[in-house]
């Protein structure tokens, strides 16, 4: 044992009976402290920070389909970005630090690029590891009062296929008529042009050109006597319609009405021609009858 | 394994969460012995060598380490920018030709904050397991996490600093990554969130590279300046959990650093480099309590020692493979 005792090096904690720590030892000692409590704060407290957003956030991301409730969305989600890869659309982007814990996660912006289910088989929640997006919600996790979709919803895309639903439970949001007076329908005016102009990046399926090729709404420009786009472009059958409506003053109008089977893709945000959108999707929002 | 091995292993458990290392209380007669030869004698020829070795340093596992990193960041990046669908995903979960892969702390966070657990979760936390119980635990942390090669670009221009004395390293307390592992732990049971996942620079990173930048690689870039003017890779070292969770993988991990006795000299460079040096206390002279002693599970098999040591005393070492060849 003696060489052991005998060598040089920096003191350890293994003998019982320490010598007394000069001042300047202690000083370092309690400066290492400090340091520690300051680093320890630090990690800690930016790591907190992040339930600010979720506190005071005003805004409610629409997540992708087949997403738990959003608390359930931030608990599972290991923020990996599956989904973004498989959207054939690339309709799913991922939130930045603004959103806290919701860092990484995915969100839609249906108005610049809505799920328009061209994937026929919803591959983002086929892509997720942890059931943030999921075919089968577990038992334990209550469904909100309206969420649940009546039926399974009908892709109309696939409406002459042996199945032409898809398999979703729930509605991610509901589209809502939130202008509705800078609605063209509502106006009785047509639309001809580019939807939200030359530049606009938003792609889209149509089945009258290529089923599995989504194509630059931009390069399918309309020309309509009387602007039906949402109902006409909207994926989901029975979701949404153009229906005559009386005014408050007795007068009768045209006007876009949601239905129930409505899932909150966000295509007929994303195909509104007048900008702000007439029409827009309200996240996580349930069906009110 | 012998009792003064076995105490060793348990030893370097407890350094890995934190605690300092101390003197060894027993030391084998053989070790004893080499110990003994070194106070007293000095080998010229072999000092000789040492000096001309020293003149040469060498690069070769740093360079492949950092191959092996980039190249791996990369194929997530360009299977996704090619869609080649290589390997989808980002570190945090990815799928490799189709199978699941999901790193541990990420599983771990997800699991303890959504408390359902299903079958690909299982999967991916399975295989990664399996993967890294193979390749050593924090291998991940050297060969594979974006944030480590940052910390190491870093590294150098704070130990630069500190040579033009314009900054020193101010250490902390090691025992604050357990904290840290158990606090992230906790909370993610009790508040269902995956707080640690909105800080982790490996996440951040990692989607920063395959999805775009964003606004979180400030944080990743505050973390790197309180590295470079004030406390040397601190957030590797005192606070990331993602290196405690490896590291207990690499408790029972064949691969790892082997140190031997009697060519080394005791200078400390190995030390010097290393990015944990409480696991390198073995080449302290007198320390080593045996012929040939394995490096603990903190050691990131990084390989700088390896690359550093004039004499070869630190090598690469498989567990058992060294005995069937």
């Amino acid at each position: 044992m003696s060489a052991v005792d005998n060598t040089p090096g920096s003191g350890g904690k293994s003998t019982g009976n320490k010598p007394p720590l000069s001042k300047e030892r202690q000083q370092q000692a309690r400066r290492r402290v400090l340091r520690t409590i300051l680093l320890t704060g630090g990690v800690m407290g930016a790591a907190l920070s992040g339930y600010l957003p979720l506190a005071y956030g005003q805004k409610k991301r629409l997540r992708p389909p087949g997403a738990l409730d959003e608390k359930d969305f931030l608990a599972s989600c290991i923020k990996c970005g599956q989904c973004v890869q498989v959207c054939p659309v690339q309709a799913i982007k991922l939130a930045d630090l603004v959103d806290g814990f919701g860092v990484g996660t995915p969100y839609i912006d249906a108005r610049e690029q809505a799920c328009d289910f061209s994937c026929d088989a919803v591959q983002c929640i086929l892509a997720c590891p942890t059931g943030s997006l999921t075919y089968h919600k577990p038992e334990f996790l209550p469904v909100r009062h309206g969420a649940a979709l009546a039926a399974k919803p009908i892709l109309l895309a696939k409406e002459t296929d042996a199945e032409p639903t898809l398999n979703l439970k729930e509605r991610i949001g509901v589209a809502r008529l939130t202008r509705p007076e800078s609605c063209l329908a509502i106006q009785g005016k047509g639309f001809k042009g580019q939807v939200q102009g030359p530049d606009f990046e938003g792609r889209m399926r149509y089945m009258s050109v290529d089923r599995w090729k989504p194509i630059k709404i931009a390069d399918h420009p309309y020309d309509v006597a009387e602007c039906d786009l949402c109902a006409r472009e909207c994926p989901i059958k029975g979701a949404i319609s153009i229906e005559t409506v009386f005014a408050p003053d007795g007068s009768q109008r045209k006007s876009p009405v949601v239905h129930e089977p409505c899932v909150g893709c966000g295509v007929c945000e994303m195909i509104c021609p007048v900008e702000p959108t007439a029409i827009e999707i309200v996240p996580r929002e349930v069906w009110r009858s | 394994m012998n009792d003064i091995m076995k105490r060793r292993f348990r030893d370097q458990i407890l350094v890995m969460f934190g605690r300092e290392p101390t003197k060894p209380a027993a030391i084998s007669p053989k070790a004893q012995e080499i110990h003994l030869y070194k106070k007293g004698n000095r080998d010229f020829i072999a000092e000789k060598l040492h000096a001309r070795a020293h003149a040469n340093p060498s690069h070769k596992w740093r360079n492949r380490r950092w191959i092996t990193l980039i190249l791996a960041n990369l194929l997530f990046v360009v299977s996704f920018y090619f869609d080649i669908q290589l390997l989808e995903g980002a570190l945090t979960a990815s799928r490799f030709v189709g199978f699941h892969l999901i790193d541990l702390n990420s599983a771990l966070q997800v699991m303890l904050a959504h408390k359902h657990i299903i079958n690909n979760l299982i999967i991916g936390t399975g295989t990664v397991l399996i993967l890294w119980l193979l390749l050593g635990g924090r291998t991940f942390c050297s060969w594979i996490c974006p944030y480590h090669l940052l910390a190491e670009w870093a590294e150098k221009l704070h130990v630069y600093l500190v040579k033009k004395k314009l900054v020193t390293d101010q250490t902390i307390d090691r025992r604050l990554r357990t904290i840290s592992w158990l606090f992230f732990s906790l909370l993610a049971v009790a508040t269902g969130y995956t707080v640690f996942e909105a800080i982790s620079p490996t996440g951040i990173l990692s989607r920063a590279l395959i999805y775009g930048a964003g606004v979180a690689l400030l944080w990743v870039l505050a973390l790197l300046v309180f590295e470079v003017f004030f406390s040397r890779r601190a957030w590797c070292r005192y606070a990331c959990p993602i290196g405690l969770t490896y590291g207990v993988v690499g408790i029972l991990s064949p691969v790892r650093i082997k140190y031997t006795l009697s060519d080394c000299f005791h200078e400390g460079d190995c030390r010097k480099v290393c990015l944990v040096p409480h696991v390198l206390d073995t080449v302290i002279k007198g320390r080593a309590i045996d012929t040939e002693v394995p490096i603990g599970p903190d050691c990131t098999r990084c390989g700088l020692c390896v690359d550093t040591c004039p004499t070869g005393s630190l090598k690469f070492d498989i567990k058992g493979l060294s005995k069937l060849l």
